[in-house]
């Protein structure tokens, strides 16, 4: 096969916590940088409070909207075990990117099914390039706790190769001015995450 | 001027630059959106929710015999209840260009079965258009619409999943000017009488042979030619996986793939060593190049069952190069809850539920939303068949003199859908089961849409709000009762009571769609962790913002809403809203 020159983004986390926003920020910010853009998100039945899984790939000419698995170079989760739930579409050097907020599934509050307790020790163990923190609470800090997906973004943003100014108006357009303060805030404090 | 546009979204800007002037539809993923989008140029194009498809195709049908264009979007379901007109109008044919945009869903993401719409395309002798991506969603409305025009013939376009929802960038151009709009009266064009409709018949079968030949001299279907060991066939998104896996293959691209081009497949087949033949769902182009006598491979390595994918189509190669399929370095953990999709916190039809959980009754539920009282912890729905369904199926297990008592369960847009005449046939021919309308005031899983129970149009007009009562009344149903969900013990004795009395009997469970209204319906709830024995009894609910599973449980304050349902279900007075404690 010859090179793929597209670099594949895959977001997740669960129906409510923002991820589409999240990725229509990515993929405004691929357009804007003069790329070739594509982008795939769930609807319908899955936003209930279900997983949810976006995908965003971009490059010179984009074929497929969706990653083939051993691709990404980013998995950014905005819950923990919706990390481990998508860890095969990680290309072996990519990023992974985790906000440790934990949203219990209804499956374990009946208790039909288990909570991992070592959620964090696996996400360590599993992926060697992985930046583990609490955007939730960086978000209430900024004042707002729903801004987390943009925190989230800004540390997933590292692992990309779009200019700062691509950023900043791919937020512009994509969030009500309303918000558009506070998001950039929520976006800059997560790129500065160490 | 360029724009990142979903696949329906572009569908819609298609249908505004082709001069549609006329759309309609009934909501279902993943066509929803494209309405949704066509609403943008409501000054240029009239566009309504139907209450269902039928109605939909047949507004839709009769704008273009009258010389409009117009399209008409569903979800592949959607054309189930919409065949009976499609399969006359291939008769009639139009004059106005005809596009029913109908979105498939492999792979069912949100849809009760999967089903292959190019079959209905076969089945009614009409062309159907496959685009691979939004700037081919958009221009092939236009090219569709001519092809309608030119031919008159209704269109189908075949979105799936991927394309209706993935977003890619497009280049949008001008409006074209809309047609003249005036009915001629034609009997023998326009009337299907057995006298008429014969030489209509004849005409389909003419039709088809001048759209056999369009299709192989159609742009829209392209040879590109690379390696020639290896030419790959194939339609729609599937186009995009294959030039993903293999970038070296020489590859025929059908974007109006049927009738199928026979001409181009031979001229394909003359040039490649072998065919692969990569279609989504069915088989229909690979039994076809079969029995055109073309060799072909196909369905013994591409999968015929669930969505194709890029990481998919990387095995099929795999598999017919006979190589071992390459090792993920990250597998996916196992061992992990699941996360499936759940009634909202606050949600209303949680109530009605729950108090029909505790009853010994059959229930027959329907989709939507409520499809989701399927699962524990509420266990409420034992049926579910289509839209509709939740009415007429109580009618049927009641008829066959079944033991327990039945319930049928329908949403408000379900029951405008297609409800009320199984309502009537209950009122008609003496049914004795209860109904239960699910009524939030809106078509809530596919994202909010109006219908005619919310008292306004797609197009932001005030209009008459139909009542649910009043049908009823009008099906010959007498007890009518409305409860409200949230208040639980009120909730449980009105089930109770309908279902013993020896008639039939509608109630209707008001509650406003928390989701929707984003309101909150009063104070958030906290455990009082001293009064709390463990019992469990609020987890029975099955409410997200009620987090269990080890110790007490807790409430979640970013999903509360405050409808006290959790507090009604405690007897030891442990959940409480924050603002009375």
């Amino acid at each position: 096969m010859s090179e793929n020159k597209t670099t594949s983004v895959v977001l997740c986390g669960v129906g409510g916590q923002g991820i589409l926003l999240a990725s229509e920020i990515v993929a405004q910010a691929a357009r804007i940088a003069g790329y070739d853009v594509k982008t795939n998100e769930v609807h319908g039945m899955a936003q209930r409070g279900g997983s949810v899984i976006a995908q965003i790939r971009y490059g010179k000419e984009v074929y497929s909207p969706i990653v083939q698995e051993g691709t990404a170079a980013v998995v950014g989760a905005l819950e923990n075990i919706e990390a481990l739930r998508y860890a095969q579409y990680l290309a072996p050097d990519g990023l992974v990117v985790v906000n440790s907020q934990m949203m219990v599934p209804v499956t374990v509050s009946m208790g039909v099914a288990a909570y991992p307790k070592d959620a964090q020790e696996r996400l360590k163990a599993k992926f060697p390039n992985l930046v583990y923190f609490d955007a939730g609470k960086i978000a209430v800090e900024l004042g707002n706790v729903k801004c987390a997906n943009v925190v989230t973004l800004g540390a997933v943003s590292k692992a990309l190769d779009l200019p700062d100014a691509a950023w900043k108006e791919a937020i512009e357009i994509s969030v009500k001015p309303k918000f558009l303060a506070l998001n950039l805030k929520a976006f800059q404090a997560g790129r500065d995450y160490k | 001027m360029i724009k990142l546009l979903s696949g329906n979204e572009a569908f819609a800007r298609g249908a505004w630059e082709a001069g549609v002037t006329v759309a309609s539809a009934y909501p279902g993923t993943p066509s929803t959106e494209i309405l949704e989008a066509v609403v943008n140029y409501k000054q240029d194009i009239y566009c309504e929710w139907a209450p269902n498809e039928k109605v939909a195709f047949e507004v839709g049908a009769a704008a273009a015999m009258a010389g409009a264009r117009s399209i008409v979007t569903m979800k592949h379901v959607g054309l189930n209840v919409a065949a009976d007109p499609l399969m006359t109008l291939a008769y009639l044919g139009v004059k106005g260009g005809f596009v029913a945009i109908v979105a498939d869903d492999p792979g069912m993401h949100s849809s009760q079965n999967e089903q292959d719409t190019r079959n209905y395309a076969k089945f009614a002798k009409i062309p159907i258009f496959e685009p691979s991506s939004s700037q081919e969603a958009k221009d092939v409305i236009v090219y569709a619409m001519d092809i309608s025009e030119k031919y008159e013939t209704p269109v189908i376009v075949r979105s799936t999943t991927r394309v209706s929802h993935s977003r890619s960038l497009v280049e949008c151009r001008d409006r074209r000017e809309p047609n003249e709009v005036g009915f001629e009266k034609d009997p023998p064009r326009w009337v299907p009488v057995p006298l008429w409709a014969r030489p209509m018949r004849v005409k389909v079968e003419e039709r088809l042979q001048k759209l056999r030949q369009a299709a192989s001299a159609s742009e829209w279907n392209r040879i590109e030619m690379r390696d020639t060991k290896l030419g790959i066939i194939a339609a729609g998104i599937t186009y995009q996986y294959v030039r993903e896996v293999w970038p070296e293959a020489s590859v025929l691209k059908l974007t109006f793939s049927y009738p199928f081009p026979d001409e181009l497949i031979r001229e394909f087949a003359a040039k490649v060593d072998n065919i692969l033949v990569v279609e989504e769902l069915d088989d229909l182009l690979e039994q076809h190049i079969l029995a055109m006598g073309i060799d072909c491979l196909g369905r013994d390595f591409v999968p015929g069952i669930g969505e194709l994918s890029p990481t998919r189509l990387a095995a099929v190669r795999a598999a017919y190069e006979e190589g071992k399929p390459a090792q993920n370095k990250f597998e996916p953990d196992t061992d992990l809850p699941g996360r499936p999709p759940v009634l909202c916190a606050g949600c209303p039809h949680r109530g009605v539920f729950y108090a029909l959980a505790r009853e010994k009754a059959v229930v027959t539920g329907d989709i939507g939303c409520y499809s989701l009282g399927t699962f524990k912890p509420l266990n409420a729905l034992d049926i579910i068949l289509c839209m509709g369904g939740g009415i007429s199926m109580a009618h049927g297990i009641d008829k066959a003199k079944n033991p327990k008592p039945v319930v049928g369960i329908v949403g408000d847009s379900t029951f405008f859908h297609s409800g009320i005449t199984g309502l009537l046939n209950i009122g008609y021919n003496k049914g004795n089961s209860t109904l239960i309308v699910a009524d939030n005031r809106t078509t809530a899983m596919t994202g909010h849409q109006d219908h005619p129970g919310t008292g306004k149009t797609l197009m932001g007009e005030p209009t008459t709000e139909a009542s649910i009562a009043e049908f009823g009344k009008a099906c010959g149903i007498k007890r009518i009762r409305e409860l409200n969900p949230y208040d639980l013990p009120e909730a449980m004795k009105i089930v109770k009571e309908e279902i013993a009395a020896d008639e039939p009997s509608l109630i209707i469970s008001k509650g406003p769609c928390v989701l929707k209204e984003k309101l909150a319906i009063g104070g958030i709830h906290e455990v009082i962790e001293e009064n709390c024995k463990e019992c469990g009894m609020c987890l029975k609910l099955g409410c997200p913002a009620i987090e269990g599973g080890s110790g007490k449980p807790k409430v979640n304050p970013l999903l509360c809403v405050g409808c006290n349902m959790c507090g009604q279900v405690c007897k030891f007075n442990a959940i409480v809203s924050k603002e009375d404690s």
